[in-house]
């Protein structure tokens, strides 16, 4: 038979049109690792002596580890918390029957479209009414309210993949709720969870407005980049530094990815 | 509740918002028997069977199970286990963690709990499949399995719910004759729900015809295959010929009825009575007409009419034929054993006698 059907014969105007986008979305990003391998402290062209100095002189201020130490603590208490929030949220949403579900749904996945800088206005706002000092707390908390969404849509199609029979027949089998998520739901949705964790802590960890309102004393590391930006002698190890963050990011996300990969077949096989 | 009645449901309602599933059913279950539940979809049989394992409650009435009120037992606390639709195995565990899902809180031993579980795996006739993966399973041995799982704690009472419903027709036969005999080995009490009169019939001991969230009529599958006590439960179970029909003579459930298309017929109404003058239907099964060439002369020779074949079909083993009569409406149907040997010559239209017994009469109230 051939495979050459109206749906997947080769469309060269798509094949072409995918790999400008693609272009237009990543040559921007390139230019960062490229300046950062670059001997000149001035970002242009043409390219001066190949060179690893802005890395190594990374390596020795003592403000960027405390920054990137302060990003890591609040991306890892942010992702635990937000994919913990997101395993109950799906749960709720794929089984339970409730009055007024999809409007508590549109409100909880609100945060995708509503500007950070909304939500960080707000957050400020309300924090120095109640009195609560700014610290990595108060970021912690802006961080959750916008990687909730991403977690519950992570988690959702996990949820929606399997036959909530699944669950009745452990409770049927003497299992109460809280063993029936241990035994049953938790081991089924696992790869959803671990995906959420990396997809939470890299968006976290890349996050600057809500940190830019609700930062303390102490600078996550978006804020501290952007702090550096003033100082021209400074750029390329910040360019050096962009680079090691956006190659850890796309190792992160990838890594989620693959995880959570069979969740679309899973839900393909429902009822199987 | 009457004294030997194991599980009982008393006037029970179920309303889903304004939807009324299950509209004042009342039924009592004996120990050890093969109950089914049979109706075509939407007719709440399946609400009615989650109702007794727990994860729906009646919104009145109350069931009660070996004496004990069911309303406030959680799911978990139930004596009853459930064999699923979708069967529902554990697709992240191997056949004999699946079988050995349940036993979690008897504390056993590991080579005790293999052990039961070796047990089970023999009595579904799968020793060796412990080790398999969920996924790895047919249709016929993921149904086996569920079945184990359940059976291996030993419930009072297993809930089936359309188990043999995604089976090829030849293994949902032999699963059939499995399940009864396993029914008997074992001993408890199996509720049983089916879209499948057939099945139905085949298995159980008694069955209760659903409709519309209530049971149209509880009995053995005899008792509903011949005397149906109303058109609904007539046309469910089986084919059935109706006659729309006119009391003459009435003694107590003995009448006398003037039918369309048959003449003056004999019957029994069962527990309905009727008075001279009611319009009445009159009912008989296909298989219950005596073909003939002859006019019969012999037992009851009033029971007889003429009539021209119409439409006939051969089905190998019997042959369905359609018979038309004067002053009847729809053509009756017949059905006939194949005895003799057929020649293709035998199918055009010809005219017949058709007889019948009083005792295959059955008169019901029309609708």
């Amino acid at each position: 038979m051939s495979n050459k059907s109206y749906i997947n014969r080769p469309n060269r105007p798509l094949q072409i049109y995918a790999i400008l986008f693609l272009v237009f979305l990543y040559a921007p990003v390139m230019f960062l690792p490229l300046f950062s391998f670059n001997d000149s402290i001035y970002v242009r062209f043409p390219l001066n002596e190949f060179t690893l100095k802005w890395y190594g002189e990374l390596f020795h201020r003592e403000p960027v580890w405390n920054a990137l130490m302060n990003s890591v603590k609040v991306g890892v208490a942010t992702a635990i918390c937000a994919t913990g929030l997101g395993v109950f949220a799906a749960k709720a949403i794929t089984r339970y029957r409730m009055p007024g579900k999809a409007p508590m749904v549109g409100f909880v996945m609100l945060p995708l479209v509503v500007p950070g800088i909304i939500f960080g206005v707000a957050l400020l706002v309300l924090l120095s009414q109640l009195g609560v000092p700014l610290s990595l707390y108060t970021v912690t908390i802006g961080h959750m309210i916008i990687c909730l969404p991403f977690s519950i849509a992570t988690l959702l199609p996990r949820f929606e993949g399997f036959d909530g029979s699944i669950e009745e027949a452990s409770a049927d089998l003497g299992e109460n709720a809280w063993w029936t998520f241990w035994r049953v739901t938790f081991p089924m949705v696992f790869p959803g969870i671990l995906a959420s964790l990396l997809l939470t802590f890299t968006i976290s960890f890349d996050e600057f407005i809500m940190a830019f309102f609700l930062t303390g004393t102490e600078p996550t590391l978006p804020m501290y980049i952007w702090g550096q930006l003033r100082f021209p002698q400074e750029f390329p190890s910040i360019l050096a530094l962009a680079s090691m963050i956006i190659a850890a990011s796309f190792v992160i996300v990838f890594l989620g990815q693959w995880v959570n990969r069979d969740s679309a077949f899973a839900a393909a096989k429902k009822g199987d | 509740m009457s004294e030997q009645a194991f599980i009982s449901i008393q006037n029970v309602d179920k309303y889903f918002g304004k939807f009324q599933a299950i509209d004042d059913v009342s039924i009592d279950i004996g120990h050890g028997e093969f109950f089914s539940l049979l109706g075509s979809s939407g007719c709440g049989k399946t609400t009615l069977l989650r109702m007794l394992a727990g994860f729906e409650n009646p919104t009145n009435g109350e069931i009660y199970i070996d004496g004990q009120p069911m309303s406030s037992v959680p799911p978990h606390r139930r004596p009853v286990n459930m064999v699923f639709q979708s069967y529902a195995i554990f697709p992240h565990l191997n056949v004999r963690d699946n079988i050995a899902y349940g036993l979690r809180k008897q504390k056993l031993s590991k080579a005790k709990r293999y052990e039961m579980v070796d047990e089970m795996l023999n009595l579904i006739a799968l020793p060796e499949y412990g080790d398999r993966k969920a996924n790895e399973l047919s249709g016929g041995q993921r149904q086996r399995i569920a079945l184990a799982r359940a059976l291996i704690l030993k419930p009072k009472v297993l809930l089936l719910d359309e188990p043999l419903g995604a089976l090829d027709k030849q293994l949902r036969e032999q699963m059939q004759l499995e399940l009864r005999a396993l029914q008997r080995q074992v001993g408890i009490t199996f509720v049983f729900v089916t879209h499948d009169q057939e099945e139905a019939l085949t298995l159980s001991d008694r069955i209760a015809v659903m409709s519309e969230g209530r049971v149209l009529q509880l009995d053995t599958p005899s008792g509903l295959y011949e005397r149906p006590r109303s058109r609904e439960v007539a046309s469910f179970i089986g084919t059935m010929n109706f006659f729309e029909a006119k009391v003459r003579e009435a003694k107590g459930p003995d009448l006398v009825v003037e039918a369309e298309g048959l003449g003056t017929v004999r019957g029994n109404s069962g527990e309905r009575h009727f008075a001279e003058g009611d319009t009445v239907q009159v009912a008989i099964r296909p298989e219950k007409f005596q073909l003939s060439e002859a006019k019969p002369n012999g037992g009851d020779p009033a029971n007889a009419v003429q009539g021209r074949v119409g439409n006939a079909a051969y089905l190998g083993e019997r042959s369905h034929f359609f018979v038309e009569v004067a002053g009847g409406g729809k053509p009756i149907a017949v059905s006939a054993q194949n005895k003799g040997v057929k020649s293709s010559s035998d199918d055009t239209a010809e005219d017949v006698w058709l007889s019948w017994t009083d005792d295959s009469v059955v008169v019901l109230a029309t609708d």
